[in-house]
């Protein structure tokens, strides 16, 4: 098989437990990303997650293991992937522009300004901000816009590999759907390869192409890869009507709740943990009070 | 009264209360009593002659009118304008602080990036900083051997602390997040301290260059008192041994106000870099 775009092999991380011991927070993790895939994780907090996302972003060192991306391991960050932090982290003495084009100028340091600049502008303007607004500081915008301006400035570099850490988790229920829904727009006109960080199943299920489940830490693995079987474009209102849906939902919910509980703390045997793959796929024709349990089909590679 | 806004009837109690001040003030001074014909004894000891007092604030406007209508005249070491004694002051002060910074920030972002660096210095910092500033002064007379010189390492010496302190302070502080910022932009450490950590330090470092510069401008006149020629601390102790209280009175006034000033430029400079989260 080959090898994919992004491949994560035998990836450990482990920490002093503050008792002398060490803690291993996952062991042995190792899967893979597509070019082009929108890829989410799940697992409830303290499974590691967001140490995962760290050194996808080469902000943290694993103790052991090794992350490739297009063949090359990566270490240490890089311009080639994109990080959208959970709380925005713009700077607060720029602009919505200035935030944008600082990323640019990095990236493209040969570029004019006025190159720079309605670059700038254009990835602001895909994600709603335009006009006036792209002049105000962070703290003049709401936690929308600013989360907005952050995806802005991660997409305008045209990173390889765009890693989101829980990028919704602090806004409201509303403001979330839109902002998704510019995710999505985004995302189609670039074809960007996506890592999302969520605790959100509806939001997971919306977005991504496939779903990594993580059991629970400490030796947290990454137990299934869920392929969403649902068609796109996607849209929020109209997706909870596709027959996979709930079947789909009813799994990670299902997984949330009692598999990821059973599964922790199985120890690996030294050998790299692959996840699962699973796809849940309903025939259309079913009608949904015939079986209310999904059929499942495993299949391993 | 009521209808008028907070700052216009703050403005009038202000005024209230200076010409109230004033005209106690002059009513509280005793006028020189008239008199007439003078032997030559009379004249010998001294009497007619008005006494050494406080001047009525009369008097300390009509000087200030002849002294800043003036300012830059120079009739000799001993007579020279106001304005010519503050521009030596501040000479030396503006000479002594902007060595201070050059040493100052430059190691603060040393010490707030870098634990070591931080636990090696805060010692020798922690035991140099409370010494008085004039402390170092027959110290410096005797090693630097020059008068001027040694005023102005006064005001470095006394700068120097508070800009070191909150460099350090503010540089330390940035915000993790805004570091990874730069670390996923690849941006180079000079970048870095330049466009990320120089911005989210900057308002702490501008309020520990505020502090410096008042600091300094109080030690001016004391040094200036020591070392004497020229200054506006050298003025005040002159005019008080020529027993002349109206131009000591006008100088602290004066040194009042160019103080203000110094603040307020940074009061601007602090507005100007400050941000809000």
């Amino acid at each position: 098989m080959a090898k994919p775009f992004l491949s994560i092999e035998r990836l450990t991380q482990k920490f002093p437990d503050g008792a002398g011991g060490t803690l291993t927070v996952f062991e042995n993790a190792s899967f893979g990303i597509e070019k082009g895939e929108f890829v989410c994780i799940l697992g409830h907090s303290g499974c590691g997650k967001s140490t995962i996302m760290n050194v996808l972003a080469g902000l943290a060192e694993p103790s052991s293991g090794v992350v490739k991306m297009d063949g090359f391991e990566v270490s240490g960050p890089s311009l080639d992937r994109g990080v959208v932090f959970q709380n925005y982290s713009l700077l607060p003495w720029l602009s919505a522009l200035k935030n944008v084009t600082f990323g640019v100028r990095a990236r493209y340091p040969d570029w004019s300004k006025a190159k720079v600049e309605a670059h700038g502008r254009d990835y602001l303007a895909m994600v709603g901000l335009e006009g006036d607004v792209v002049h105000r500081k962070p703290s003049q915008l709401s936690g929308g816009m600013r989360q907005r301006v952050s995806i802005a400035r991660a997409f305008a570099n045209h990173p390889k590999l765009l890693l989101l850490d829980e990028p919704f988790g602090a806004l409201d229920a509303l403001t979330r759907g839109t902002i998704q829904e510019e995710l999505l727009k985004i995302w189609s006109k670039t074809e960007q390869t996506v890592f999302m960080i969520t605790h959100d199943i509806d939001e997971a299920i919306l977005l991504a192409d496939r779903i990594l489940l993580m059991t629970n830490g400490p030796f947290a693995r990454v137990a299934e890869a869920v392929e969403i079987t649902i068609p796109r474009p996607r849209n929020r209102t109209e997706i909870v009507d596709h027959p996979n849906y709930y079947a789909i939902r009813n799994h990670l919910v299902h997984f949330l709740g009692h598999r990821s509980k059973e599964l922790a703390g199985q120890q690996g045997d030294g050998e790299a943990q692959s996840p699962v793959s699973v796809r849940i796929d309903q025939p259309q024709s079913q009608s949904e009070d015939e079986e209310p349990v999904p059929p499942l089909r495993a299949v391993n590679d | 009264m009521a209808g008028l806004s907070l700052n216009a009837r703050a403005a009038i109690l202000s005024i209230l209360g200076l010409v109230v001040t004033l005209l106690i003030w002059e009513l509280a001074t005793p006028k020189a009593a008239a008199v007439g014909e003078l032997t030559e004894y009379e004249i010998l000891m001294g009497v007619g002659q008005p006494e050494a007092g406080v001047p009525p604030p009369s008097a300390l406007f009509v000087k200030a009118w002849e002294e800043l209508s003036n300012p830059f005249y120079d009739a000799g070491p001993n007579d020279k304008g106001i304005g010519i004694q503050i521009g030596y002051s501040l000479f030396r002060v503006l000479t002594g602080y902007a060595l201070a910074a050059l040493v100052a920030i430059p190691l603060g972002f040393l010490i707030g990036m870098s634990p070591v660096a931080y636990k090696a210095l805060n010692p020798y910092i922690q035991v140099l900083r409370p010494i008085s500033p004039l402390a170092w002064m027959p110290l410096a007379l005797f090693i630097i051997q020059d008068s001027e010189a040694s005023a102005i390492f006064v005001i470095f010496i006394c700068s120097i602390w508070p800009m070191l302190i909150n460099t350090a302070f503010g540089v330390a502080g940035v915000r993790e997040d805004w570091v990874n910022v730069a670390r996923t932009h690849e941006l180079s450490p000079l970048r870095t301290a330049l466009t990320v950590i120089l911005p989210a330090a900057a308002p702490t470092i501008v309020t520990g260059m505020r502090i410096s510069i008042g600091i300094a401008w109080l030690v001016i006149v004391a040094a200036e008192m020591l070392v004497g020629g020229t200054g506006i601390g050298y003025y005040v102790w002159n005019e008080w041994n020529n027993l002349d209280l109206t131009s000591v009175i006008f100088s602290i006034l004066m040194i009042g106000v160019v103080g203000m000033l110094l603040d307020a430029a940074f009061g601007l400079l602090q507005r100007a870099v400050t941000y809000a989260e």
